[in-house]
């Protein structure tokens, strides 16, 4: 199977791959997937309480290169946003992005799982209400 | 020296054909296009002596005799005509057929196939090593036990079975032993007589032979075996297999057995010592590597390794000039890890991460030396981008997580 050059382009130069300290108030952090499924995202941001918007987000995914690859753009796509627009970013956008078969679909779900989780988290410890999709965090 | 990009190294899944081969078959084709079953041409007589020639190379291979030869399609169709064809003519003796867990599809559905005609199957389980447990085989078999069927060598992890040991059990039992020998035969030492093999699938393009050309040894004394056909016509190949041969096809599988009867010896110990090589330059460079299967029972070519925390389409995607094979889920079709790893207890995890090396007769030192260079580069990149092996660094036991799974 051959991959899109955009995955390739993400695989080959992931962006804001690292991790940030996840004690602090202010960082937010998802991790979703699972290991025996061979898919593992750790997407990090953090975000200015006062203007809600994500400053930093930084990943590490275990998976194949659409999973790199959707991560990748996440982080991209997320850094400058607020927390609202982050939340409004779609499967279907990172799908139509990254041009991904309909079999490497389940990354770009994972990706907005990721970004859902790690709002969540932020939210969490500043005592803000969390929709269940928000929860999806498989830390504790 | 440089080498030659991309670098094969998937010899399990076929092999190339060796030019000695492609020199052999090549005068069949054009000059020598006779079908072997006209007897009252000169023709057919080329055709004839040709592929009677290929059957004894063949035999001689396995310590058989050319008229045990039965040629196919395809390993495939050898292990379908192996099963089927005893289920079928032995079916008033019984109804029961023995096989294992990591047998290759081609006997898996076959008796899976069989199951819906009223056959029963047990299926072995393998240990840790790979192998099966000869006490358990020995419980397995029943009065109304047909046909055994262990492969000889398998296709991910290389590990050999106990075949002599099966081949006594069998003819203790007075039970016929099929091997799927496909991985096998032309790597390392086959021999039907001393493994006590009853038939013996093999094909042509895992010895550096043509595609779509197999065999099938079946026994003709001590016991006799008698198979149904399952592909009826013409009554070519002793009324076993009809349809007109491939006699190119068979020329080159012939040449490609003699090559590998001469070159065996010193072919085996090269390719081990590469694979060895290839081993160790990866256990050298690396940490939380692990070897899948018996190190000790296994092809000379092989080698299956679990990177731990890297899943394996992404660290295919990183050395896309070599050309290897994955246990991962997202390379096969089914999107299902490994079953062969499963069945030896390799946790999901790990077979999500597993590599598969088949080395071969054109592998040279210098592909090893860069193949292991580009590994440890990938793994490691991959590595530091990968949240599970960050957490197993900081002590977290991954197993005791509370992963929310899809």
């Amino acid at each position: 199977m051959a991959y899109s050059d955009k995955v390739v382009e993400h695989y080959n130069h992931p962006r804001n791959v690292g991790s940030l300290p996840k004690e602090d108030p202010n960082v937010g952090t998802g991790l979703v997937g699972a290991p025996e499924c061979g898919d593992v995202m750790k997407l990090q941001m953090r975000i200015n309480p006062d203007t809600q918007v994500i400053e930093e987000a930084k990943f590490k995914t275990f998976g194949c290169g659409s999973a790199i690859a959707s991560s990748s753009l996440a982080t991209e796509w997320v850094k400058g946003k607020t927390v609202e627009e982050a939340l409004s970013i779609k499967n279907t956008d990172i799908v139509r992005e990254l041009s991904l078969p309909p079999v490497k679909i389940h990354c770009s779900v994972l990706a907005e799982d990721a970004i859902k989780a790690a709002i969540g988290d932020w939210k969490k410890k500043h005592g803000s209400e969390v929709s269940e999709a928000e929860t999806a965090r498989a830390h504790d | 020296m440089a080498v030659k990009l991309p670098i094969y190294m998937d010899n399990h899944a076929t092999t190339p054909v060796d030019p000695r081969v492609v020199d052999a078959m090549l005068p069949y084709f054009h000059e020598k296009f006779g079908n072997s079953a006209s007897r009252n041409h000169a023709f057919g007589w080329a055709a004839e002596e040709a592929v009677e020639n290929a059957r004894a190379q063949i035999a001689r291979l396995i310590n058989a005799t050319p008229k045990e030869i039965i040629f196919t399609s395809g390993a495939t169709e050898s292990n379908n005509l192996a099963i089927k064809g005893a289920a079928e003519m032995y079916r008033e003796k019984g109804n029961h057929i023995i096989t294992q867990v990591t047998e290759h599809k081609a006997v898996l559905d076959t008796c899976k196939r069989l199951e819906k005609y009223g056959y029963e199957v047990t299926y072995l389980p393998v240990t840790k090593d790979g192998r099966i447990d000869l006490d358990d085989l020995r419980r397995a078999i029943t009065p109304k036990t047909i046909v055994i069927s262990i492969m000889y060598a398998n296709n991910e992890i290389g590990v050999i079975q106990p075949v002599e040991e099966i081949g006594k059990i069998a003819k203790e039992k007075g039970v016929f032993f099929h091997s799927d020998a496909v991985q096998a035969v032309g790597k390392i030492p086959v021999d039907v007589q001393k493994d006590g093999i009853d038939l013996l699938a093999l094909t042509a393009h895992k010895l550096y032979g043509p595609k779509g050309c197999g065999a099938l040894y079946v026994r003709r004394r001590n016991p006799r075996v008698q198979l149904a056909s399952i592909i009826d016509g013409g009554g070519h190949e002793r009324g076993m297999r009809s349809g007109t041969l491939n006699v190119p096809g068979i020329v080159g599988f012939g040449k490609a057995a003699e090559l590998c009867q001469t070159e065996m010896p010193t072919e085996s110990k090269r390719l081990s010592a590469l694979r060895d090589r290839l081993k160790d330059g990866i256990f050298a460079n690396l940490d939380e590597v692990y070897i899948n299967g018996s190190m000790i029972h296994r092809l000379p070519h092989n080698l299956n390794v679990s990177f731990a925390f890297v899943e394996g389409e992404s660290l295919l995607m990183g050395i896309n000039d070599v050309a290897v094979s994955s246990g991962s889920a997202c390379t096969s079709a089914t999107l299902e890890p490994s079953y062969v790893l499963k069945a030896l207890g390799v946790g999901e995890d790990l077979a999500h991460t597993s590599i598969r090396f088949g080395l071969g007769r054109f592998n040279t030192q210098e592909e090893v030396d860069y193949v292991t260079g580009r590994v440890v580069e990938v793994v490691s990149r991959l590595r530091e981008l990968s949240p599970l092996y960050e957490m197993a660094k900081e002590g977290m036991d991954l197993s005791k997580m509370n992963w929310k799974t899809a």
